[in-house]
């Protein structure tokens, strides 16, 4: 719903603006809802042996006029950036930044290009666009602003070229007047854990109304035993793997040996 | 949704954009299946510690390959799959903890042969076995350290730079020799030098090998060459043998059964240490290596037993030289992109 011409319409009737913008307030949620609805073709993302990455199909629809942002954010960890410089002739890592709460992936689709949706300040505040993702370094370290600015560009450039952040920004496709659709690619190297999905109407430059889904990435079937086992039971699985060497070492010797 | 790659320039829609600056490895190379694959059969794996996906036919090829020159020249190739790995893109420490556990079968296969032919002084190789698992911890720490550091590329970059353009320099100048002398008599000399590593103490007998010598130095040798595991991913026996020909003065025939029987168990440590310490050890790739590998190294040894000795040691030699010029270049060549990336930060 739109809260100015609520405000109107309240106004028509007498009701003091105040109470109108309390009722915005505790209703929002539904409001929300009814204003944006939106959903994933999945909501699990299984990586087995022959994954090769996937295609996520994001569809919702919207109550009036506005444009629409789909960020989808991947589980946020610690992310060091080294950059290698001529020592002596040989090329080697020198200083290294370590940025806190990257987000492992990184996608963004709109409906319109995104300068025109709203002003940087409101991008930035909801983290819409690679550009306007809060990458700050870790505390405890001192790094100039002007290299800080490098390293942070090289982040996000390394993450593109394996295909985890997008570069530029994806398509929000409307289907008529409400509904829309995107599709979200995931590459093989998408790192597992939860995901989240959020959609945002934009209306006069500002987010009227917001909507986040989660989108679960998991190892499933061989490969998720496999990295279940070696990251809780290391010695186990070293044990295992050096038994299995052996044996396959054995028979290949003793089978092919006598050929 | 059938899974799909996305190649550049196909107009793609959407977040499909997202894959369209690829990497710029040739298409071959990464094993991007295209129209040569049967549609719905994916020869793409998924290699759960190195946590990318991988053709599985370029692996195995790679492991045929390298198979097929280790089972002909007679040594682990480790030297050949650890660089041919992170050209893949599988992330350097996960190349180096693999190769040492697919070295195991490698190496166990190998010292059947000879076994059977009784080309192994136990006496020796637990001596030197000895040596490999105090190597094989110093090793795996070293590894630790210069993870953190943000250096364990440059080190194996360097170290193979170093140890293969040594060893295949020194090899092809022997080999040469060895080739020239075949046309001249025999000059029939000591069967080896006593130098003043010989005066070390722990004098011990090897009866095998015919030997009086310290027993500090073939264990100082097995330490090299378990440090050498653990931070190259190397069966080291590319130095072993040189060093027990030369600096302990074995007979050839046993040195290579030798080195292999301790090749065997300092690769099992290293293994068990890098799964448990670095969770380094992808055992879907070490398998995928091995398949190719074993074949390979039957097709090897059969068309080496065909190549005199001092030709195959040539080839070796120029090999070696080759891919540490091609590292060292990698080194001293201004990086198309000084940035890298790692998930994790310096503790």
């Amino acid at each position: 719903m739109n809260g100015v011409r609520l405000l109107e319409r309240g106004r028509r009737c007498g009701i003091p603006a105040f109470l109108i913008v309390l009722m915005v307030a505790c209703g929002a949620a539904t409001a929300a809802a009814q204003a944006l609805v939106a959903d994933l073709s999945s909501h699990l993302i299984a990586i087995s042996t022959g994954f090769v990455g996937t295609e996520v199909v994001l569809f919702g629809a919207i109550d009036g006029p506005g444009e629409v942002a789909v960020v989808v954010t991947g589980p946020k960890g610690r992310v060091t950036v080294r950059k290698k410089e001529s020592v002596g002739g040989i090329w080697m890592n020198r200083q290294s930044v370590a940025f806190d709460q990257v987000p492992s992936y990184y996608a963004v689709a709109v409906s319109s290009p995104l300068a025109s949706l709203a002003s940087p300040a409101v991008l930035t505040r909801h983290g819409i666009g690679v550009t306007h993702l809060p990458l700050v370094p870790a505390a405890d370290q001192v790094v100039e602003a002007a290299s800080l600015a490098s390293f942070r560009a090289a982040l996000i450039h390394e993450k593109q070229r394996d295909g985890l952040y997008g570069t530029g920004d994806g398509q929000v496709v409307f289907l008529g007047q409400r509904l829309f659709r995107t599709t979200i690619s995931f590459p093989a190297a998408v790192a597992t854990g939860a995901y989240s999905v959020g959609v945002f109407l934009i209306r006069d430059g500002d987010v009227v109304s917001a909507q986040t889904t989660p989108l679960i990435v998991n190892k499933i079937g061989l490969s998720a035993g496999i990295s279940e086992v070696a990251q809780r039971q290391p010695a186990l699985y070293g044990l295992a793997a050096v038994i299995g060497a052996f044996l396959i070492g054995w028979l290949a010797g003793s089978l092919l040996g006598r050929l | 949704m059938a899974p799909t790659y996305p190649k550049a320039g196909s107009g793609a829609t959407g977040f499909d954009r997202a894959l369209d600056v690829d990497r710029s490895w040739p298409d071959s190379l990464r094993g991007i299946s295209s129209g040569a694959v049967v549609p719905g059969v994916s020869m793409e794996v998924y290699l759960p510690i190195a946590e990318m996906s991988v053709n599985a036919l370029t692996i195995v090829g790679m492991g045929g390959v390298v198979g097929f020159l280790s089972g002909m020249f007679g040594v682990g190739g480790g030297f050949l799959i650890t660089p041919l790995l992170m050209f893949v893109g599988v992330p350097a420490a996960v190349a180096v903890g693999t190769q040492a556990n697919q070295l195991i079968a490698a190496s166990v296969s190998g010292v059947l042969g000879h076994w059977r032919r009784n080309n192994v002084d136990v006496k020796m190789g637990l001596v030197l076995l000895a040596g490999g698992g105090l190597g094989s911890v110093l090793g795996i720490a070293l590894f630790e350290q210069l993870q953190r550091l943000g250096q364990i590329d440059l080190t194996i970059s360097l170290l193979y730079v170093l140890l293969l353009g040594a060893v295949g320099s020194s090899m092809l100048v022997e080999s040469v020799a060895a080739m020239v002398r075949r046309r001249m008599p025999m000059v029939r000399g000591r069967l080896h030098r006593h130098t003043w590593m010989h005066g070390w103490p722990l004098k011990t007998r090897f009866p095998r090998s015919k030997l009086y010598i310290s027993a500090l130095l073939p264990f100082a040798i097995g330490t090299v060459g378990g440090v050498l595991v653990a931070v190259m991913g190397i069966g080291g026996g590319f130095l072993l043998v040189p060093a027990m020909i030369y600096l302990l003065g074995m007979p050839t025939a046993l040195v290579a059964g030798t080195s292999l029987f301790q090749i065997v168990f300092t690769t099992a440590v290293v293994t068990l240490m890098q799964a448990t310490v670095n969770h380094t050890v992808d055992v879907m790739l070490a398998l995928l290596l091995l398949v190719g590998g074993v074949v390979g190294a039957q097709l090897g040894s059969r068309v080496g037993t065909r190549l005199r000795g001092e030709w195959a040691r040539a080839m070796l030699a120029m090999l070696a030289m080759g891919v540490a010029t091609a590292l060292a270049v990698q080194l001293v060549e201004t990086p198309v992109d000084p940035y890298s990336v790692t998930i994790g930060a310096p503790r």
